[in-house]
């Protein structure tokens, strides 16, 4: 077994994990954190998307041990005092999920985009979330969610 | 996946040396091939040494040749200053390389020790005549690529980084797999110091130059000089993705895609 320790949504945390323990499976198992799902394990359907050290990354494809001494930002850790984040907030007002079940991996995966690119247009957005699948919606919501976060947290909202 | 053994190297020695202890120990970078492929029990290693805390793999330096270390990841590569000013068309091939949270964790080096038949780097670094630098020579990308999923690399070897000459003009096309972006056939041409180079990966067991076509370009770098050379289909691959016939056709048509972006 190792003991692992990180830094998870702003809290130092440590977990014990076999080495072959994936960062997801530690996040939902021994942290708590469900609100990071596994949707096809395959490290295709980007359900499981977090942050590590601020970039998006697919945790069912990252091991838990990789995570020691990294940050690591959940769907929980997003939100700013209980609230929602604004990226959230879009996608439950442009109609951007209907089951839900990818929803935290679009939204992080979103996030590394506003974060390196505040004003996206529609054929960056799909291009980026080329590795975020939904089977719910057809993507139109998606985009336009992200559209109108990305205006918001320009102060443009 | 089953257990294993679990390192974290603090160094490429440590690294190698770790390596050496075990044959059945394999190196661990970005992961995005490794552990999917353990995943699914297609590899089983006893013993994984990470080289992500090895710092001095990260990195780009240098304008030419551009010296990039083996951990840097593919967003890395996309976003460096020193790619995009002096090599863009190797920016460009990063930046088109799987998925964002692919690019965010897999690694040049990593790319290259697997030789994916169907993966990208493989085409820069024939087509550009790089050098990969191991933790003990330097290899010529002539005799690195040996066939699918072979290279020149001994089992306790370490890629430290590839250095990428300066080429006057070079560009990338592929015809990306739909769902997973692995090249179906992608084409890296490059006008370089040695001469017109071009080099496609996907179409076969792994990276290969195409004589004829450097023949044509050094003529005349255009799209339309490339017209009526063939590529005969019979080592080509066949798929479920593409027939051995449609990879020959495609080749000409990346190359000439590729030539159109060279020129800019």
């Amino acid at each position: 077994m190792h003991k692992v320790e990180f830094e998870l949504n702003g809290e130092p945390v440590s977990v014990e994990v076999e080495a072959r323990t994936l960062l997801v499976d530690a996040l939902r198992g021994g942290l708590g954190k469900t609100g990071t799902h596994v949707g096809c394990d395959t490290s295709q359907c980007g359900a499981c998307v977090v942050h590590l050290d601020g970039r998006s990354v697919k945790s069912c494809s990252l091991l838990a041990v990789q995570a020691a001494g990294r940050r690591v930002t959940t769907i929980e850790g997003i939100g700013a005092d209980g609230g929602l984040h604004p990226l959230q907030a879009a996608f439950r007002e442009h109609h951007g999920l209907q089951c839900g079940y990818c929803t935290p991996g679009m939204i992080m995966s979103a996030l590394d985009l506003l974060q390196s690119n505040p004003d996206p247009d529609d054929a960056e957005i799909r291009e980026w979330l080329e590795g975020n699948l939904c089977r719910c919606t057809g993507y139109h919501g998606i985009v336009r969610a992200v559209r109108a976060a990305a205006a918001e947290m320009r102060g443009q909202g | 996946m089953y257990d294993f053994e679990y390192h974290r190297a603090g160094s490429v020695d440590e690294a190698a040396e770790r390596l050496g202890a075990n044959s059945e120990a394999k190196l661990l970078a970005g992961g995005m091939t490794l552990l999917p492929t353990m995943k699914l029990r297609l590899a089983q290693p006893d013993v994984l040494v990470d080289l992500g805390g090895v710092e001095a793999l990260r990195g780009v330096s240098g304008s030419d040749p551009v010296v990039i270390g083996a951990t840097t990841t593919h967003a890395e590569v996309a976003a460096s200053a020193e790619v995009g000013d002096h090599i863009p068309a190797l920016a460009a091939l990063a930046a088109g390389i799987g998925d964002a949270q692919v690019r965010n964790r897999g690694t040049i080096g990593g790319s290259l020790a697997n030789s994916d038949p169907a993966a990208d780097y493989p085409a820069a670094v024939l087509g550009l005549g790089a050098t990969i630098g191991t933790n003990r020579r330097r290899i010529p990308a002539e005799q690195y690529f040996r066939g699918m999923f072979e290279t020149a690399l001994e089992a306790d070897e370490i890629i430290v980084s590839v250095s990428f000459p300066k080429p006057a003009r070079a560009g990338y096309a592929k015809f990306a797999n739909p769902a997973s972006r692995y090249a179906v056939v992608g084409v890296f041409v490059a006008d370089t110091s040695e001469g017109l180079r071009v080099a496609v990966t996907g179409a076969g067991p792994c990276v290969f130059r195409v004589a004829e076509m450097e023949a044509a370009l050094s003529r005349d770098f255009s799209p339309d000089a490339l017209a009526g050379i063939e590529v005969p289909a019979d080592e080509l691959n066949e798929d479920l993705h593409a027939s051995a016939e449609y990879r020959a056709h495609l080749i000409g048509v990346m190359a000439r895609r590729a030539v159109a972006a060279a020129r800019g």
